[in-house]
């Protein structure tokens, strides 16, 4: 029966490696080529440069569950230009896209720090779509796998207790200068390719698909993500308060769930 | 266990091996096979150091070895390679003909359980922790992948073998003469760790609870695995046979390196996420202490780092 269990599991998780041709040691841009860039872009120009939007990421990961990136904006946020949409690919993960993280001029930096599941070798491309309708792309190759299907990292009925929870950390009481703003969620972000110890059954996809953090009513961050964004998810962006108030995050999964946290910025005395 | 076909097996070298060794006695001419160079640290104790390396880059990685009784064997761990097990099971035959009853994993990793074919056809039960078929599975295909791209074949599913007795809790086995004691932990290295007690010899095997020299890998829990250190250490014994560094470590002293790196980690990244800290930063200024007192520390620390800080960040 065990061997019953773990053939089927092969065979399933064979499958998702294949169509993603997930082949470690595979890279180059096939996916990409082969559809991904037509799915997301259709046939818009796309500039590859590091000077709109830069990615930061580790070339090896020994831990394919937990892959820090770091997206850095080559200029500031203004009314005249600004950095709207990022949107992050993993090439070859089941589902290639990981987010879509939207910005306003509000934002400051259009800067994004996360945590990313990488179930193959594969590229990790960023693309940043300005205000002015330009697509800018940059990428890196990162060396990790078994990302998506690795046992969920921690006791899972002790995560379930804490589902929603958050914590907002905000760094700098100049309420002029784009703070550094720290949002993490407990969730275990489930993708869906985690067999159950107990049952023998795919514990079914559980994951964060919407964020929204608002300041005074204003929205500074949103995003869309997918089951490539690692267990409890944290994502560090900025925004510019401007004057005092209070920051509400509103996080959503796929079960439709919606869970909010509000944070007092501090200022200084 | 499915066992009709067996396309695993390095053929030749292998399967004259197992025909001789069914027929061997003792005093006959040796099994013409390939063995791993084994060394006797206690009485019918037996040890194949491994040569650190990362996996699936290097072989012949863990420590691996066997317990011969006055009834039966245990092998202990099976290597990186149903090439590693065959090689195993050569050292077996070389010194013994009596039949093997149990292979042990330690747990998942797959530097010490993908030469666990090598033994399907010697009748032997394979034991691991309760949780071993579950991350088995989990972690099966990729392990698949590795090792098919490292050995410039394709594995099928038949070349994991998953346990077909488990360990709850603590188990005894009986070889003849002696008694091993099998502990199973909860979350700690990984989340399938078992340590084995030999009660003829006081002979621990830790599997990767205790390393030595390579810098201790963290796949399963910082505060599990301290505690299991904690348990483990109040346990006497004559020696070690750590899953990693040199096969005899006195014992209890050579839990300590692996104890003061994990508590640093602890400490460190504690430290860090009260004062806001982020995970890439983290990887690349903390337990850099540590640094020259491990092998293959480049390696694993970072990604020691990412496990423990996603686990103590929501503790």
């Amino acid at each position: 029966m065990l061997t019953r269990a773990c053939i089927r599991t092969m065979a399933m998780l064979a499958l998702f490696a294949s169509a993603a041709a997930a082949w470690a040691g595979t890279d180059g841009d096939d996916r990409w080529q082969g559809g991904l860039r037509a799915q997301h872009f259709q046939d818009r120009a796309i500039v590859v440069s590091k000077d709109v939007i830069a990615l930061e990421a580790p070339y090896r990961a020994e831990d394919a569950a937990i892959v820090p990136l770091r997206i850095r904006a080559g200029f500031e946020q203004s009314e005249q230009r600004y950095i709207k949409t990022v949107t992050l690919l993993i090439d070859n993960n089941p589902e290639p896209l990981v987010g879509r993280f939207h910005f306003t001029p509000r934002s400051g930096r259009a800067d994004l720090a996360l945590r990313v599941r990488v179930n193959a070798y594969s590229p990790v491309r960023v693309i940043a779509e300005t205000s002015d309708g330009r697509l800018y792309m940059d990428e890196s190759y990162v060396k990790a796998s078994g990302g998506c299907s690795a046992p969920i990292g921690t006791d899972l009925e002790a995560a379930m207790r804490r589902l929603g929870r958050m914590k907002f950390r905000v760094d700098g009481p100049d309420l002029e200068q784009p703070l550094q703003t720290q949002l993490g969620v407990s969730h275990p972000n489930i993708t869906g390719m985690q067999m159950d110890q107990l049952t023998r059954m795919y514990t079914p996809a559980h994951y964060v698909t919407r964020v929204k953090v608002s300041y005074e009513g204003e929205v500074v961050f949103r995003a869309e993500t997918d089951i490539s964004v690692s267990e409890n998810p944290n994502f560090r962006f900025f925004f510019i308060p401007g004057r005092e108030g209070e920051l509400l995050a509103e996080v959503t999964d796929n079960r439709g769930k919606t869970y909010s946290e509000r944070f007092r910025v501090p200022t200084a005395n | 266990m499915n066992r009709v076909v067996d396309y695993v097996l390095p053929a030749a070298a292998m399967v004259s091996c197992l025909l001789l060794s069914g027929a061997a006695r003792a005093g006959a001419a040796a099994p013409d096979c390939v063995d791993a160079p084994v060394t006797a640290v206690a009485d019918g104790v037996y040890v194949r150091q491994g040569r650190h390396a990362v996996v699936f880059e290097g072989s012949g990685i863990a420590n691996i070895g066997f317990v011969v009784g006055r009834r039966c064997v245990a092998v202990i761990d099976t290597g990186g390679s149903a090439r590693e097990g065959a090689e195993l099971l050569c050292a077996v035959r070389k010194l013994t003909t009596l039949p093997i009853c149990y292979v042990i994993n330690t747990h998942v990793h797959p530097d010490h359980l993908l030469g666990n074919s090598a033994f399907r056809k010697t009748g032997a039960a394979f034991v691991g922790h309760r949780n071993l078929p579950r991350d088995l599975s989990l972690l099966g295909q990729t392990y698949l992948q590795r090792a098919s791209a490292a050995q410039g074949r394709v594995l099928g599913p038949d070349y994991l073998v998953p346990p077909d007795r488990l360990v709850e809790d603590g188990l005894l086995l009986e070889l003849g003469g002696r008694t091993l004691l099998l502990q199973a932990y909860d979350r700690a290295h990984t989340t399938s760790d078992v340590t084995i007690l030999d009660d003829a010899t006081d002979t621990l095997w830790s599997g990767d609870l205790v390393f030595l020299e390579h810098v201790p890998v963290l796949a399963g829990s910082v505060n599990g695995w301290l505690r299991a250190l904690e348990a483990l250490e109040t346990l006497s014994a004559a020696r070690v046979v750590p899953g990693h560094g040199p096969a005899d470590g006195p014992w209890p002293d050579s839990a300590a390196g692996t104890r003061r790196y994990l508590a640093l980690l602890r400490q460190e990244i504690r430290q860090w996420l009260r004062d806001g800290g982020d995970l890439w930063d983290a990887q690349r200024r903390l337990g850099i202490s540590e640094r020259d007192s491990w092998e293959m520390f480049d390696r694993y620390h970072q990604r020691n780092i990412a496990n423990a800080f996603a686990e103590l960040e929501w503790e």
